[in-house]
């Protein structure tokens, strides 16, 4: 596969290390009521579409980034791909 | 002159003639042929023996969809078994033998199987082996293998060399016929990066085979001056030789070049093969189209070929299978090859053409709406029978027949994503649909535009319309439209050959068929046609216009299954390439290496490093001898160990300390400037991931080290909890592992060492320089370093860390100024037995199970703050009363073994799982105790201290008797390493 | 001065020398090395230190600013590689600190790295067996990062362009120089 790098360009995906599901971003928040419950969701449960997934890649072979791919699981075409740091802001994570 | 069937004309070089074996026995051919035309125009049509049957067998086709003419090419360990004789370019020296007979090709004893063939048809082997279950693989497997099966593998290491390259193009051509040549044209010359692959030796597809004309000149000339063109461009690259083998995603596809194969050896250094990954923006795919045989009783005698194989071996290699041919077609294109055949002087026994309305011709005799019934000829044709229009039957005596049932485009490439070709009614045959690889178009025959003119035209198109360019001029070919019709079989044919390689007939379609395996992948795993090395190139089509007939259905509903690279077998070694042995993977040296190598150091692998086991000295005969005196002599006054194998990360940044607070379990915040800290970091379900220290080299600097085996997955996850969970946390992360030698200096007189290496201005004293404390300093005069005073044997100890190029001179500076306290360099043993005699967990430790709890560390959780595992850490099932705890054990016995994996029972009671309280996690000899020592994890282990319990190993048939301790044997109360 | 002798990532204290027709192959261990990483928040900072130590010019995406003594490439976002001659660069990493004071994070890594440059005509066909990177379309003043024999290493191609320098893991040289060498020996 070749993994479009929102700054490298194309690169081959055997430069990558792949981590899965890029909901891994989405850490709870270690102080709520039901933190346990959320962390169990959060290091156990992952959907397993056919079709299209968000998934996190470590550009190891690179420049160290690590980018959230959207990937179709069926096809393989990857849609969008996105520096996993600008995501994380997105979402509101800082510190 | 031995070549009875070479005929005038082609492309052979006459001035240099080639002397090959075959099964023994000398001939000579022309450079320019293949194996399989050499044989042909020496007269030897029989090349091998079937697969199931032994029949006697001779080329079908005159290139790499062969499935009959598979031979072992080379001898000794170079023998290559299952090699197609069609695409074998010939050289001088050559040796090949056929397969599958015994003793010899021409009396083969097993073929005796083809009499009993009524006993051999579809699903034998499901339906005979079944019983009794033990006897397939003992009995039944090992006989069948040496009956049935191809050629055999020498058992010798392969002795070539192959490569693996990457090439990047605009567009990928994939084949040099007429298509791929103008494809070709226009890229090239428009600028583009063109990569043109062919499998052949010589590029030009069918126009090498055909007496045709292009534009005003000979089809031959013109693909010559057009290759002489491409090859002055110099954004083209042409690959003959080469055959793209897969397309992958995302533009990726597959190509193996055969760099020496037509050579007696490769060149010394230079490879058999090289494996292409090529990078393609755009592909066209020009593959051509493979001309299909008709299935009729006995079709599959030496002598019987496809027609268009039968004119490329007349008009290209000069070489005829015979002095007397028949054709048999339901379609003009054998018209043609009787026609060329004619021209060279070789006598034309009758076309038999099974249409009613075919062309006539004054130079032959043709036999309109005729069919071939049956063929004889014990080990080569010599008679067809024919059955004419009017019901009438004649025999014509030949010894060969060209068939031709049409063509069928290659459309393989373009199903190698699980897109399903469609059918052409019009042609009979399935063409290019669905959904092809994105990137990926079609032009040629292989589209299914058959004509000569509609290759050149397409292809200029294809590539214009990939790159958006213009065509290029294409010039006047013949463009008679093809005529094909769907003529699969004879009526009334049982032993009628449809998959030639795999031995399956029409009646075993039928067969399989009256047993219910009516799906198409049902029916090809049953009777395994298209099964075997040729994919079912010639076979697969015959099979399904069969199996549609029966089942009352079309073909296109019948449906094909599915193509899967590779287009044509591979070698293993060039799968391989040059990772072999040593290369394998990448080996990494520590700084001390080529001292340690001068010591006669014993080294071992650790992931890709190789570090220094132990240090044999004179008279040591054993390691255990080795081992014993480096920990004593460490212990009683200092060793030196080279440590750089571990992981080193720096970490800078205001919020340094904040990040090392959220990846380690226990707290940071507040470690002061110049000072260490032991840190365990969990995954974020709670079990430990790695331990190592972290030293604070400044407010906003740290190192990190990390085990040696985890320094690249730990990166990886501080990278990750940098850029996606702490995105604006200041903090810059980057490796240092092999920027710095680092050297354990350990033992009551470390110090003394260091304080002779050490600057006069650095106080390493122990009040200047506690345990646990770091700093920058220089050594030797000048030379920047780091010191840590940390110590994982438990002695005084300290880490001294200098620029890598220098790693070397100071080991050795460190031995020589050591001398007069006995320093001895210590390897990964020793190393062992002190961390297990301190009771320092390691990786056998964290093991991917274990939690801090486990490891009695359960403690250093902060609660005080988050970070990663701590939630999840906390979880009932981790922390139940009866968790496993870290301890030691040693035998009742002192000379008992204690063996690392071995479980814990009760001194009573039974010894089964149920019952079991742990494990043994690691084992060593302990010269301070005397006798073997064990780290092991124990249910509520560190409330058993003393108990008595019985290490059993069924691995090893032993059982011991062992006491429970605490894990640190030597020093408890760590009074050694504040000293 | 201190009084050890430095060895080179291949062991020796003469750089390696290897030349097949076409190519030639020489290690070169005078090359000091340290990474600049922007502090966060100090972006612009970093830049401007950057720029002022390389004639105004700062590396971009996959670039490469050649000049003496001090060069410079991109290595990740907010990422550089500042090279200069050890012999007068050995405390690279103390001189980028004065320059760039609280806007950057510097770490030496003129030892993690081992050095190889290849030129001569073949160089483009000995970089196509080792490294996926499409060194055709490279031009002088490109560097990427690229997995070379399972190793991580910079590929930058420079003046003139039969030559690139080749930067890999230092404890795996042995291992790296092996693989050029023998794709240099295995081009037809």
């Amino acid at each position: 596969m070749i993994i479009n790098h929102p700054l490298l360009g194309p690169r081959d995906s055997a430069e990558f290390v792949y981590m899965g599901d890029a909901s891994l971003i989405e850490r709870p928040d270690p102080e709520a009521e039901n933190a346990a419950d959320q962390f169990h969701d959060y290091a156990y449960l992952r959907d397993n579409p056919a079709g299209e997934l968000r998934e996190l890649w470590f550009h190891e072979g690179g420049d160290r980034s690590w980018l959230v791919v959207t990937r179709d699981t069926r096809t393989h075409e990857i849609s969008k791909v996105e520096l996993a740091r600008d995501v994380a802001r997105s979402k509101g994570r800082s510190l | 002159m031995t070549q009875v069937n070479r005929v005038e004309g082609g492309q052979i070089d006459r001035n240099t003639p080639l002397k090959f074996k075959f099964d023994g026995k000398s001939y000579t051919g022309h450079a320019g042929d293949t194996l399989a035309s050499a044989l042909l125009a020496n007269g030897v049509r029989l090349m091998g023996r079937s697969f199931k049957y032994h029949r006697p067998r001779g080329p079908l086709s005159a290139g790499s969809e062969e499935p009959n003419a598979i031979v072992t090419l080379r001898d000794g360990a170079r023998a290559e078994p299952n090699t197609r004789a069609t695409t074998a370019e010939l050289f001088d020296g050559l040796s090949a033998r056929s397969q599958n007979c015994w003793p010899s090709v021409k009396f083969d004893a097993l073929a005796v199987n083809d009499a009993a063939s009524d006993f051999l048809a579809a699903g034998f082997y499901y339906k005979t082996f079944m019983w009794p279950a033990p006897f397939w693989e003992k009995v039944y497997e090992p006989i069948i293998r040496k009956a049935a099966g191809l050629g055999a593998l020498s058992m010798q290491e392969d002795p070539d060399e192959y490569d693996k390259g990457f090439r990047h193009c605009d567009l990928l051509i994939v084949g040099a016929g007429p298509s791929g040549l103008m494809a070709a044209l226009t890229a090239g010359r428009a600028g583009k990066e063109v990569i043109l692959a062919d499998e052949d030796f010589a590029m030009g597809g069918r126009l090498l085979s055909e007496q045709i004309e292009v534009g005003s000149t000979s089809a031959l000339d013109w693909t010559t001056q057009t290759i002489a063109e491409l090859s002055s461009l110099p954004n083209v690259r042409l690959m003959s030789r080469t055959t793209v083998i897969g397309a992958f995603d995302h533009g990726i596809y597959g190509a193996v070049e055969r760099v020496s194969d037509h050579l007696l050896e490769p060149a010394i250094g230079k490879p058999r093969q090289i494996l292409w990954r090529i990078y393609a923006g755009k592909t066209l795919l020009c593959a051509g189209a493979t001309e299909r045989p008709i299935a009729f009783e006995n079709n599959d005698r030496p002598g019987i070929m496809l027609a268009s194989a039968m004119r490329s071996y007349v008009n290209r290699w000069a070489a005829t299978p015979a002095q007397r041919v028949a054709i048999f077609t339901s379609c003009d294109d054998g018209h043609r090859t009787a026609a060329d055949l004619h021209a060279k002087g070789i006598k034309i026994a009758a076309v038999i053409d099974t249409r009613a309305d075919t062309p006539m011709s004054m130079n032959y005799e043709v036999l309109a709406g005729a069919q071939v019934t049956n063929t004889k000829g014990r080990l080569g044709l010599t008679v067809v029978e024919v059955q004419l229009a009017d019901g009438s039957t004649r025999t014509l005596e030949c010894g060969a027949l060209g068939v031709s049932g049409g063509w069928n485009p290659n459309v393989h490439l373009t199903c190698h994503q699980r897109g399903r070709p469609t059918w052409d009614g019009d042609l009979s045959a399935f063409v290019p649909g669905g959904t092809l690889p994105p990137g990926m178009t079609v032009a040629g025959a292989a589209s299914g535009d058959l004509s000569t003119n509609g290759a050149l035209l397409s292809g200029a198109n294809g590539a214009a319309e990939a790159l958006g360019i213009k065509a290029a001029d294409t010039p006047e070919a013949d463009d008679t439209p093809a005529t094909q019709s769907a003529f699969w079989y004879v009526e009334g044919c049982k032993r009628a050959w449809l998959d030639q390689q795999n031995d399956v007939t029409v009646k075993d379609v039928r067969l399989a068929h009256q047993e219910g395996f009516r799906s198409v992948e049902h029916l090809k795993r049953y009777t395994t046609l298209g099964m075997a090395t040729d994919q079912g190139k010639t076979s697969n089509m015959g099979g399904l216009a069969i199996m549609a007939e029966i089942a009352g259905k079309g073909i296109p509903d019948v449906g094909t299954t599915i193509f899967r690279p590779p287009y044509t077998p591979v070698a293993i070694g060039a799968l391989a390439g040059r990772m072999r042995g040593m290369e394998f993977h990448p080996t990494r040296l520590t700084p001390s290496h080529y001292w340690a190598k001068e010591c006669g150091a014993v080294f071992v692998e650790v992931g890709n490093w190789l570090r220094a086991q132990w240090f044999p000295i004179e008279g040591e005969t054993h390691w255990r001898q080795s081992v014993d005196r480096e920990v004593k002599a460490t212990r009683a006054s200092v060793g030196v160990c080279d440590c750089t194998t571990l992981g080193k990360i720096d970490v800078q940044g205001a919020d340094a300390a904040t990040f090392l607070n959220k990846v380690y379990c226990n707290p940071f915040a507040k470690v002061a400037v110049g000072k260490t800290r032991y840190g365990l970091m969990l995954r974020e379900d709670g079990i430990a991931m790695d331990d190592g220290t972290a030293a604070r080299l400044a407010e906003d600097h740290f190192v990190v080290t990390t085990t040696t085996a985890k320094a690249g997955p730990v990166y990886q996850h501080m990278e990750f909890v940098r850029q996606c969970l702490m995105p604006d946390a200041d903090v810059q992360l980057i490796s240092t592992t092999e920027a710095w030698a680092q050297f354990a200096v350990a033992g009551p007189n470390s110090r003394a060492l260091l304080q002779k290496i050490v600057d006069p201005e650095f106080d390493i004293s122990n009040e200047a320089f506690e345990f646990m404390a770091c700093a920058n300093i220089t050594v030797c005069g000048g030379l920047r370093a780091r010191l840590f005073r940390i110590s994982f044997s438990g002695e005084l100890a300290f880490e001294i860390a200098v620029p890598s190029r220098y790693g070397d001179a100071l080991m050795r500076k460190l031995m020589e100024e050591g001398e007069e306290f006995d320093v001895v360099p210590y390897g990964t043993e020793a190393l062992g037995v002190m961390r297990i005699e301190k009771g320092h967990a390691a990786g056998n430790e964290l093991n991917g199970t274990t939690t801090a709890n486990n490891l009695g560390m359960g403690r250093m959780v902060s609660k005080k703050k988050d970070s990663i595992g701590t939630v999840l850490s906390e979880r009932a099932g981790l922390n139940e009363d009866d968790a496993l705890k870290l301890v030691g054990v040693k035998p009742l016995a002192s000379e008992d073994k204690i063996t690392a994996g071995g479980h814990l029972m009760a001194a009573d009671g039974p010894v089964d799982a149920a019952n079991d309280q742990g494990y043994v996690t690691s084992a060593a000899y302990s010269p301070e105790v005397g006798s073997m020592i064990g780290l092991a994890l124990i249910k509520s282990g560190d409330a058993r201290m003393g108990e008595k319990m019985r290490l059993v190993s069924p691995v090893t048939d032993s059982e011991v008797l062992v006491e429970v301790t605490s894990a640190h044997f030597v020093d408890p109360e760590g009074g050694r390493q504040r000293a | 001065m201190h009084n050890l002798t430095a060895i080179t990532a291949l062991g020796s204290s003469v750089p390696s020398v290897d030349t097949v027709d076409g190519a030639t192959l020489c290690e070169n261990a005078e090359l000091a090395l340290a990474s600049v990483h922007a502090r966060i928040g100090h972006e612009t900072a970093c830049r401007a230190a950057l720029a002022d130590l390389l004639d105004g010019r700062v590396p971009d995406v996959g670039k490469v600013i050649l000049r003496d003594p001090e060069a410079a490439f991109w290595t990740g976002p907010d990422q550089w590689m500042v090279g200069a001659p050890y012999e007068t660069h050995e405390d690279l990493d103390a001189q980028l600190k004065a320059r760039f004071g609280a806007s950057a994070s510097i770490t030496e890594q003129s030892d993690a790295w081992a050095c190889f440059d290849l030129q001569g005509a073949k160089m483009e066909r000995v970089m196509e067996l080792l490294c996926p990177i499409n060194i055709r379309a490279m031009q002088t003043g490109d560097v990427q990062r690229t997995s070379l024999h399972h190793l991580g290493c910079f590929v930058i191609r420079r003046d003139p362009s039969d030559w690139v320098r080749i930067l890999g893991p230092r404890a795996s040289a042995g291992s790296l120089h092996h693989a050029i060498v023998t794709a240099m020996r295995s081009i037809v």
